[in-house]
């Protein structure tokens, strides 16, 4: 776990004794809280720390999971994306339907088009008509689920195509055997660290949402980063919708309804913040866990589901909470 | 230098928060989980077999909110307390979350439970996992809902509901005795199996062919009644004369009478429904719905949590369909047709 320090952490090293440091680092909340709900469900099941129990959360974390990276990049601009979980949904139903005609490859590519186009179309209006996100996700949102309820005939489709349910296999490292999706949601993260701490782009997305005035006047262009962070989270529902043909091999356009806010209640708890240009997905991952977790392990220590919801409220109102006085301390 | 300095300290100010935010943040997970663990004896983990460690059951409704699942759990816990098991009742998000239910699956075998019990919100969605969970030897039986294929699970036990929509039809095609029925149909969702049940049930109950003219309308409501309400509404104005109508449940047919009211049609309208909820069974005795056809969610949720018990003590499971019944409600009996009063109905009613 690297530490992605995107507070503007000073340089020089802290002097002796001056704990603090440890607390610097955003992460430090979140990873103690999954910590904490690893060592207290280990202790209540003997179950829960079994390979086969660990491999069930992360099967269960990996299409909120990924969709959460998108909305992780864009609550960094200082955006909220409403409408990811129903663009991964419409993902889902045009690869089931076309990949009879277009075969897997062909389903694939085509979901990958309709996916940015609704994810360019976010960002257009967003940046290019200074559209609240907020609105313009919430109208995205509506007329997608629509256009995939009429476009599926409000009936499901089952998925046999081996490349669309491709992560749904088995693979095994040594003893521990987890399906290629867990992997995927991996690799996802990883690629989206790299980008968004290493690369020129990634610190645009981080100056727009932190600062976009002093951005402007190092010359980022704003409009540009905006419409890529929304195409982007296109590709990555995409993505989440071809992993999600993995987990369940059924398209169905009732799924995912609550897919957007699950996405902003791990990308909170994971510490980002939601004013922009604070947090990170590491954070976003633990964020993702911690609600996996909960969910879990409260089952296996035998908690009914409304207080498992209760629980994650809880946790998600908390999160902000700190983050807003963490604010009013630093202002 | 100055600001450099300032910036410094704030920074660590911010950063002693969050070590303390890190604190609230963890005890409040243990703060839950301890609470939680607390009632249910942590640790009991053993389910293999001992014949002390409790049975345990694991339910999973379509939602935690209709009060019809909410029966249907309350009745599962009564049932589980009295035999000495441990239900964990879990649910889908919303209606129609299969994602959440193949969870809510893989939680409860990964907890060691000897049965689940199920109404699935994708009949064909959550095939897999059931099936994974009888690979690993726990008995699965679906509740209310059947799964499609019916034999991808150990048993069924649920309303037959194609038969309580042929009891709502023939009580409708008995009022309306010699008139010709001018037909409005309320229905719930599109490729739900109940809904086709209840209605191709309803049709066969009135005699009439699916397509036939006497059909003069239909509309999905999913069983909403402000959608049912809008529907009927919209309905009356392009049948002004309509003589039937057709409910898929209680809160559709409570929307459509709003909508028969305000249109001044109720002399002129017979309306039925299914369902036997305590609302729905007071719509009837008030008059506003002619007669319910009752479903027994307790009974559903008692037969299920005795199956699993009853394959935990000698490894008996149940198999096929097992009918929980369903009883005609109406205060106005057509002759012929085995129906009970609203005062009946009020004793037995759920919700």
């Amino acid at each position: 776990m690297t530490t992605s320090s995107n507070t503007i952490s000073p340089a020089p090293p802290p002097p002796r004794r001056d704990w603090t440091w440890v607390a610097r680092q955003p992460l430090v909340g979140p990873l103690a809280a999954l910590i904490l709900a690893v060592v207290v469900f280990s202790i209540g099941s003997p179950r829960f720390l079994s390979p086969y129990n660990l491999s069930l959360i992360g099967q269960q974390s990996i299409v909120i999971g990924i969709l959460a990276v998108a909305q992780t990049i864009v609550i960094l601009t200082a955006g909220i994306d409403l409408s990811i979980g129903a663009i991964a949904v419409l993902g889902t139903i045009v690869m089931a339907k076309t990949v009879q005609s277009a075969g897997g490859v062909g389903a694939l590519l085509i979901a990958l088009v309709v996916c940015v186009a609704v994810g360019a179309i976010n960002g257009s209006l967003a940046s290019f008509l200074r559209l609240p996100p907020f609105i313009v996700t919430l109208g995205t949102f509506t007329a997608v689920a629509a256009a995939s309820q009429l476009y599926a005939g409000s009936a499901t489709y089952p998925v046999t195509d081996p490349l669309l349910t491709f992560f749904g296999q088995d693979f095994g490292i040594g003893a521990w055997r987890t399906t290629l999706g867990v992997g995927l949601l991996v690799v996802v993260y990883a690629v989206t660290f790299y980008v968004l701490n290493q690369t020129a782009g990634g610190k645009h997305v981080y100056a727009v949402g932190g600062n976009p005035t002093a951005a402007r006047f190092t010359g980022i262009k704003i409009n540009r980063t905006l419409l890529m962070v929304y195409i982007m989270t296109g590709v990555i529902a995409m993505i989440a919708a071809w992993a999600a043909l993995g987990r369940i091999p059924n398209a169905d356009p009732n799924a995912y309804q609550t897919a957007n806010l699950d996405t902003i209640t791990a990308v909170v708890i994971g510490g980002t913040s939601l004013f922009g240009g604070r947090g990170s997905v590491v954070g976003t991952l633990i964020g993702t866990l911690i609600v996996g977790v909960l969910r879990n392990g409260l089952t296996l220590i035998g908690v009914d589901n409304l207080y498992q919801n209760i629980a994650t409220g809880v946790l998600v109102i908390l999160a902000v909470a700190f983050d807003q006085i963490a604010r009013r301390r630093t202002q | 230098m100055t600001n450099i300095s300032s910036f410094r300290k704030i920074t660590h100010r911010s950063g002693i928060h969050r070590s303390l935010s890190a604190l609230v943040l963890a005890g409040a997970i243990a703060m839950t989980a301890s609470a939680c663990g607390g009632s249910s004896t942590p640790g009991t983990t053993s389910s293999g077999g001992g014949a002390s460690a409790n049975v345990k059951v694991g339910l999973i409704t379509k939602t935690d909110t209709n009060p019809y699942f909410v029966k249907l759990r309350e009745a599962a816990k009564a049932e589980a307390a009295k035999q000495g098991a441990d239900l964990i009742a879990l649910a889908g998000k919303f209606d129609g979350d299969n994602e959440g239910q193949v969870t809510a699956i893989e939680n409860l075998v990964s907890q060691g439970v000897k049965g689940i019990l199920i109404t699935p919100n994708s009949s064909t969605g959550i095939l897999a996992a059931i099936k994974s969970a009888r690979d690993a030897g726990v008995v699965v039986i679906a509740l209310d809902t059947a799964t499609d294929p019916a034999n991808a699970v150990d048993a069924t036990f649920a309303t037959d509901n194609k038969q309580a929509g042929v009891f709502e039809g023939k009580w409708v095609k008995g009022t309306l005795g010699a008139k010709t029925p001018k037909l409005l149909m309320l229905d719930g969702t599109p490729g739900g199996t109940v809904d086709d049940f209840r209605h191709n049930g309803f049709l066969e109950g009135m005699g009439i062919a699916a397509g036939s003219p006497e059909i003069a309308g239909m509309e999905n409501t999913n069983g909403d009644q402000t959608k049912a309400q809008t529907a009927m509404e919209n309905l009356l104005q392009r049948v002004p004369d309509a003589n039937a109508v057709y409910t898929i449940n209680e809160p559709a047919a409570a929307g459509g009478y709003q909508a028969i009211s305000a249109a001044g049609k109720t002399a002129q309208i017979t309306m039925a429904s299914i369902d036997g909820s305590c609302t729905g069974v007071a719509n009837v005795k008030a008059g506003k719905i002619g007669a319910t056809v009752m479903q027994f969610p307790a009974k559903m949720a008692q037969k299920g949590v005795d199956a699993v018990v009853t394959f935990a003590k000698d490894g008996t499971k149940p198999s096929g369909f097992i009918d929980t019944g369903a009883q005609l409600i109406t205060d106005h009996p057509v002759t012929g047709l085995d129906s009970k009063d609203t005062a009946w109905g009020l004793q037995n009613c759920w919700g």
